[in-house]
């Protein structure tokens, strides 16, 4: 089996640009066909290549049709033509420049806040220690020596300070895992708020004690111990404002992708909507199911040749009366007698059982595949059969006799791109390693599964815009709708408030429970 | 504005059987269901389901009952002078078939009988 050349990667015209290093990449046959543009919006580029003719599998683009050119895939290598490698269109242009001047412009103001909150939090920290030592420094011989209850209130200072370090390190430092467009509302005004707290007790520390230097050490020491209390207590402030108060679930939020309709409901407590928006996104990559563009071309067709027959004809003159035109057009439109409902129906049961048929293959192809490994015990190590193969060699090993069936199984049910042979190989090693039956192999091309589980190239989503008609720092209120678009399809998000529940009391004795039969006589006299 | 007047109507029958020796026993040649200890949805004479009297559920072919006219479905109202609207089904038993009474008159309630006099209103 050689594997040399075993690099197959799917190329497509985002992940050139995202700065990683440039895959190896080589051309399928028919390369005249592939920048045709599926959805309309964007020229999909997909190259893919593939490995020796040992095992032809994937790695089409879905331009290709079928049955003819299965088998000769062996024979596309080396051809490297020009157009796609070099070949820049205008969408990709104006992605390069947004991508490189947004990741520049967050960055900075990310940076900046963070950096000033640490070094408040520097301040703060070291400001009790600053207020118990300076009068040592400063005025020495002057204070009074600290007895007992002043030592005890150093003991003090120290735990406390202790607890608000580990409190403050559990709270706040945590790895940021989002660019958000404003500045969050609640860190602000605590933010604010400890500023003014401190600055307010160096002020009282500055007038009161070091210019007056106080020689009641005591007194000193207790002040520093009230700063530290307080500091604590802002610290609860913050935990009930920034994670508890969203704990409790107040809205339902609906979410629907507008390219298929796909919905969930997710429940919220009291968040602004920049924070809904985050866990709305941070949810979808979870839930929903990887989005699929050659999935939308089948409606795009339909709907082009519905409109495709009509054509208008003004013959009352030159006046250009544009609404009446598209009415008249919508009216002869919804008279025309059209089956093109007929067609779906027929098409939508013949896919259906394409589908089943291929599966069917599949199902058996691959358990079949299944018997022809196993797992060798320890003791049995000596006197095996045949050579000895580690988890992948064996993946090599059975892949070809169920490659055929499931290269054809992905095309029907178009999700070839998201799978490329490599990956494949890797999950079947996988499976093998874990073993797994051939049900649970299958299980990741049965059904397209959520975003997170398919390479990143192939997620179409990763810039995010937020669109709002309220600011995105207000909170979330009942019936605000806004979207979040990405560049080909957006999550359109509705919020509704859980309604208010009246919950009444029944009491019910156990004992109360009787019963009696039915009873219908009939006597004769 | 329209006013209506009700005029109530009774469509009672009274019905004198006359028992029949069988050996020891006198029989009147008839079978009740109902009682008030009974349960009422599942009369099938009735027209309110809520109603706990007397039914006459079968009549036996010949015996003093039919021969006096009595039929299947009326609703027993008085025996012999004791009401028999509210009794439990025993009771009722019992007042049909006591051994010193030869002679039982009944006061019966027909629905086809309301219907007949209805309808002679009506037309």
């Amino acid at each position: 089996m050689s594997a040399t050349m075993d690099t197959e990667s799917t190329y497509s015209g985002y992940s050139h640009y995202s700065g990683h290093s440039k895959k190896a990449h080589r051309q399928g046959r028919d390369r005249h066909k592939s920048p045709r543009s599926k959805d309309g919006s964007r020229s999909e580029k997909s190259v893919t290549i593939q490995a020796p003719p040992a095992e032809p599998l994937l790695g089409n683009d879905a331009s290709r049709t079928e049955e003819g050119q299965d088998d000769n895939w062996g024979e596309t290598t080396t051809a490297i033509t020009g157009t796609s490698e070099h070949s820049i269109s205008q969408e990709d242009i104006a992605r390069i420049s947004k991508d490189l001047e947004d990741s520049v412009g967050l960055d900075c103001k990310r940076y900046l806040g963070l950096t000033v909150a640490a070094v408040l939090g520097l301040l703060v920290f070291l400001t009790p220690v600053a207020f118990i030592l300076l009068p040592q420094i400063l005025w020495r011989d002057a204070l009074e020596p600290c007895g007992t209850v002043c030592e005890g209130l150093f003991i003090s200072v120290a735990f406390k300070l202790l607890i608000l370090l580990i409190g403050t390190w559990a709270l706040f430092f945590r790895q940021p895992k989002a660019d958000i467009p404003r500045v969050f509302v609640f860190r602000a005004l605590l933010l604010v708020l400890i500023f003014l707290f401190v600055f307010s007790y160096w002020l009282f520390y500055g007038v009161r004690i070091l210019d007056s230097k106080d020689t009641n050490y005591q007194g000193i020491v207790q002040y520093a111990v009230s700063l530290v209390d307080a500091l604590l207590f802002i610290h609860y402030l913050a935990i009930v404002l920034l994670e508890l108060r969203q704990l409790q679930p107040v809205f339902a939020v609906k979410v629907v992708r507008s390219t298929d309709g796909e919905s969930r409901y997710y429940s919220l407590g009291h968040l602004s909507i920049q924070r809904a928006a985050l866990v709305v996104l941070e949810n979808y990559y979870r839930d929903f199911t990887v989005y699929n563009p050659s999935l939308l071309t089948a409606s795009k067709s339909r709907a082009a040749k519905h409109m495709a027959g009509l054509k208008v004809y003004n013959v009352d003159g030159p006046g250009n009366n544009v609404s009446g035109q598209s009415r008249a057009m919508i009216a002869a439109a919804a008279r025309r007698r059209d089956s093109s409902h007929n067609e779906l129906y027929y098409e939508e049961a013949d896919h259906e059982r394409r589908v089943r048929k291929r599966r069917a293959r599949l199902v058996v192809a691959v358990e079949e595949a299944f018997t022809h490994i196993k797992r060798l015990q320890a003791e049995e190590e000596q006197k095996a059969p045949g050579e000895m193969m580690d988890p992948r060699e064996a993946a090599q090993a059975i892949f070809p006799s169920m490659a055929r069936a499931l290269q054809k199984y992905l095309r029907t049910t178009r999700q070839q791109q998201y799978h490329s042979m490599e990956s494949i190989l890797q999950h079947l090693a996988f499976c093998i390693t874990n073993n797994m039956t051939p049900k649970a192999f299958l299980e990741r091309y049965l059904s397209a599964g959520p975003t997170l589980q398919y390479d990143r190239d192939r997620w179409f989503s990763k810039q995010w815009t937020l669109v709002s008609e309220e600011a995105v720092t207000s909170g979330l209120q009942d019936g605000v709708v806004f979207v979040l678009k990405c560049l080909d399809f957006s999550l359109v998000v509705n919020v509704k408030k859980i309604p208010f529940i009246k919950l009444s009391e029944e009491f019910i004795d156990p004992k109360s429970h009787k019963f009696v039969l039915r009873l219908q006589s009939e006597t004769s006299v | 504005q329209s006013q209506y007047s009700v005029i109530l109507f009774s469509f009672q029958q009274r019905i004198e059987i006359h028992k029949l020796r069988q050996g020891d026993n006198l029989i009147l040649g008839f079978s009740i269901g109902g009682g008030i200890d009974q349960d009422p949805t599942q009369n099938p004479f009735s027209e309110d389901k809520t109603d706990k009297g007397i039914y006459v559920t079968r009549v036996t072919e010949g015996g003093p009952a039919e021969v006096a006219g009595l039929q299947i479905g009326d609703k027993i109202m008085q025996v012999n002078g004791w009401d028999m609207t509210m009794v439990t089904h025993d009771q009722a038993r019992k007042r049909l078939t006591k051994r010193n009474e030869e002679v039982v008159r009944l006061l019966v309630t027909r629905q086809s009988l309301q219907k007949a006099v209805q309808q002679s209103m009506m037309s």
